[in-house]
């Protein structure tokens, strides 16, 4: 079973210039950053790819500054919302007074955060699994087209997909949820 | 320590929906970015013998256009390069 490496891990490799580790960071919280943008915030995707490059372009810049490497995500989270607000100020300029974030951003965000411990637990599973569990609950995919990927018989995806939720129960019974401490 | 039935995390799986390619490709390029790939691609733009040298022989062009010798960049380089 693959072993996935800690976020501080991750980070302390990017700062050393390796750029495979990089392409991990982005890749671990993409999803995340981009939820950021479009659930919680309920940005335009336009806007929304901005502020997703602009995110990892100051994350890139200012990781030798973060004080605490396993506090990335909460870091990217508070970047994100930043962004997020600048952008639909900026959006909407002529209009007088402070604009308010959109209601149900914390409970939106925290929710993310949960979702984002289940994906890091999916990762410590077997390739098959990731698969299959990411086909068919993040990309929505059909039986029929997981099973064309895959090569395998869509009869079996069902039950394919129900033991490996088993396997993923298992997986976070060992784990505990990360807090959302403050990053910087 | 919550308990996840299958009802949570089937919802919890869906909330992470992937970000478009281009994006996330575009980000984990920004090192690249940062060594000069933006600079040698908005060349190439301009300069069709700077294009058609690169297409040729990426490598002894960089070279000679004063970039350091980079593997990861000749790498993307190519790969901008190659369709």
């Amino acid at each position: 079973m693959p072993v996935a490496e800690t976020d501080a891990q991750l980070v302390a490799r990017c700062r050393s210039g390796d750029d495979d580790a990089w392409r991990e960071l982005v890749d671990r919280f993409s999803r995340y950053v981009y939820a950021i943008s479009v659930q919680a915030f309920r940005l335009p995707e336009a806007d929304a790819e901005d502020v997703f490059q602009e995110v990892f372009a100051r994350a890139y810049e200012n990781l030798p500054k973060l004080r605490n490497d396993a506090a990335i995500r909460p870091w990217l989270a508070q970047l994100t919302r930043r962004l997020c607000l600048d952008t639909i100020r900026a959006g909407a300029r002529e209009q007088p007074g402070e604009i308010p974030e959109p209601s149900g951003v914390d409970d939106t965000i925290a929710t993310l955060d949960e979702a984002l411990f289940i994906h890091d637990a999916l990762a410590t599973l077997s390739s098959n699994c990731r698969e299959i569990l990411d086909r068919f609950f993040a990309q929505d995919e059909s039986y029929r087209l997981i099973g064309d990927a895959l090569d395998l018989p869509a009869g079996t995806i069902a039950s394919r997909i129900s033991r490996c939720l088993v396997k993923l129960r298992t997986e976070l019974e060992g784990r505990n949820p990360v807090p959302a401490e403050s990053g910087g | 320590m919550r308990n996840y039935d299958e009802e949570t995390l089937a919802l919890l799986l869906r909330t992470l929906s992937a970000a478009p390619e281009a994006w996330v490709k575009a980000a984990q390029e920004i090192p690249l970015a940062r060594r000069g790939l933006d600079d040698i691609v908005e060349r190439a733009r301009a300069d069709q013998a700077f294009r058609e040298a690169l297409i040729a022989d990426t490598e002894n062009t960089l070279e000679g256009a004063g970039y350091d010798h980079d593997p990861t960049l000749l790498d993307a380089v190519r790969e901008r390069f190659s369709s």
